[in-house]
């Protein structure tokens, strides 16, 4: 898994959420069949469960609009722990729950087998924009950057006896904002200069490139093939 | 370091330039380093240092004048060619190092030059060799020390082979030991280099010769034990001496 080339494994991970999206919700055992695939991923990737667990905290605002969905659902009703819920509404939670869920599993264990700027390698071999794939090259290269000025402005702020109490305090903050936009895109004037001045013409050398084999591309396509097949057999059977 | 014959590393003649708003910055700059000098470019802030370094590798185009690397005239159509000659060091590690990891960054200039696979590698090993950060390589840059981040940055134009190394502060911001280790890999570099700099102990450690730019044109050229003795002249163009710090006139 991590010596697979990022683009296979990029292909892989659009592809499955593609399919797991595409399964009829009532095809319980489906999902149950495509968590398994994912298990099985992440054992061969011995990526920890709790590492995955933690990752997935980013689902938790769908999770909680799925929870409101069987309470403010219309249509038939059904009596759960003595509360009336929505049936309909159950199964939009259940489809939204289980397809977000796979989905963010699935991009966690691409995100814990791959560096980030191996994504973005893998993306350019994609033929995504390359515009794109430099602003986020740069946007990975200068987030440290960027925090480490912010940080040092709310140093400045608070030795100087400020704290951002109430609303009143929100202009303050919002000058900061500003002024760390303008930094910014001061520093961005002088990359540019310093990519002119080592002869950057408009496009970026491709450096360091990572070719897939066809037996990489057919070990990165064996997750979405075993979920393609399942979604086929639900497909049929619905 | 010897200094060898053939065309002057860089000859600038009569340069003068105004921004866009007005602002007349040169008045008229006339230089020449030859090849395998260490020359230093002392002058207070607002001489026009900056503007003068940016007309070097044609960023900025001369509003009257002109500018040469190795003989060759700096222009729209040599403007590739310049920027292999010419390396600028900007004050800024961060500002220079963009690439995801340093191999990468070092890659970036002579990767713009059409230089690819083993001869690429090559070409990033020994400038990262030449500051002495061969391990370095597939670090993200902003996992660097500041002191190694200002040696990669002088890698990155180390790796085009250029044919002058031009310093924007080469000091700043550095603690002693990295401000002297970074003395010791200027020393050992077989390039022409020129140092923009306030600091003067930096420029006479490291520079045989200073210039002084001081209100858009040169006020001073000469050995930098000389140029460092004459306080008046020093006074005259806002440089001082850090304090106990005193350079003996040469005798004679």
């Amino acid at each position: 898994m991590h010596r697979l080339p990022p683009q296979c494994k990029l292909l892989a991970v659009a592809a499955f959420a593609v399919v797991v999206v595409a399964t009829p919700r009532e095809a319980l055992w489906a999902f149950a069949a495509y968590a398994l695939m994912l298990a099985a991923v992440a054992a061969a990737a011995r990526v920890p469960a709790g590492f995955v667990l933690r990752r997935m905290a980013i689902e938790i605002p769908f999770v909680i609009f799925a929870v409101a969905l069987p309470v403010i659902g219309l249509g038939e009703r059904v009596q759960v722990l003595g509360l009336s819920l929505s049936a309909e509404g159950l199964w939009a939670a259940w489809n939204i729950l289980a397809k977000a869920t796979l989905g963010v599993v699935a991009s966690v264990l691409l995100a814990a087998t791959t560096e980030p700027h191996a994504m973005l390698i893998g993306a350019r071999r994609l033929r995504l924009p390359a515009l794109l794939v430099q602003i986020a090259t740069f946007m990975l290269r200068y987030l440290d950057v960027i925090l480490d000025e912010m940080r040092r402005m709310r140093v400045a702020r608070e030795s100087r006896a400020f704290a951002a109490r109430d609303v009143r305090h929100v202009p303050v903050l919002a000058r900061s904002a500003g002024a760390l936009f303008i930094r910014s895109y001061e520093r961005g004037e002088r990359v540019h200069l310093a990519m002119l001045s080592r002869g950057y013409t408009g496009t970026m050398p491709v450096i360091d490139d990572i070719g897939a084999s066809a037996a990489q591309w057919a070990t990165a396509a064996l997750l979405p093939v075993a979920a393609l097949a399942t979604a086929a057999t639900s497909w049929s059977m619905g | 370091m010897t200094v060898t014959a053939g065309p002057p590393s860089l000859r600038v003649r009569e340069l003068a330039y105004a921004y866009p708003d007005g602002t007349q910055a040169l008045f008229g700059v006339d230089l020449a380093i030859g090849r395998g000098e260490r020359v230093a470019l002392l002058g207070p802030n607002g001489a026009g240092k900056t503007t003068l370094v940016m007309h070097l590798n044609g960023i900025l185009t001369p509003g009257h004048g002109s500018v040469e690397v190795a003989g060759l005239p700096v222009g729209p159509d040599t403007l590739r060619e310049i920027r292999r000659r010419v390396g600028l060091v900007f004050q800024d590690p961060d500002d220079q190092l963009f690439m995801p990891t340093v191999r990468q960054d070092v890659a970036f200039g002579p990767a713009n030059l059409g230089v690819r696979g083993a001869e690429l590698d090559a070409r990033v090993r020994e400038a990262l060799e030449l500051v002495g950060l061969p391990e370095v390589a597939d670090r993200p840059p902003h996992h660097l020390s500041f002191g190694q981040r200002r040696r990669v940055a002088v890698a990155t134009v180390l790796a085009m082979r250029p044919e002058i190394l031009v310093l924007d502060e080469p000091s700043s911001n550095l603690d002693p030991a990295a401000r002297r280790e970074l003395a010791e890999i200027l020393r050992s570099l077989d390039v022409t280099v020129l140092m923009v700099t306030h600091d003067l102990p930096y420029a006479l450690e490291l520079c045989e010769r200073s210039l002084i730019l001081s209100g858009g044109v040169i006020a001073a050229d000469g050995p930098t034990g000389e140029v460092l003795a004459d306080a008046e002249l020093l006074a005259a163009h806002r440089l001082e001496l850090p304090y106990g710090f005193a350079v003996a006139p040469r005798p004679g």
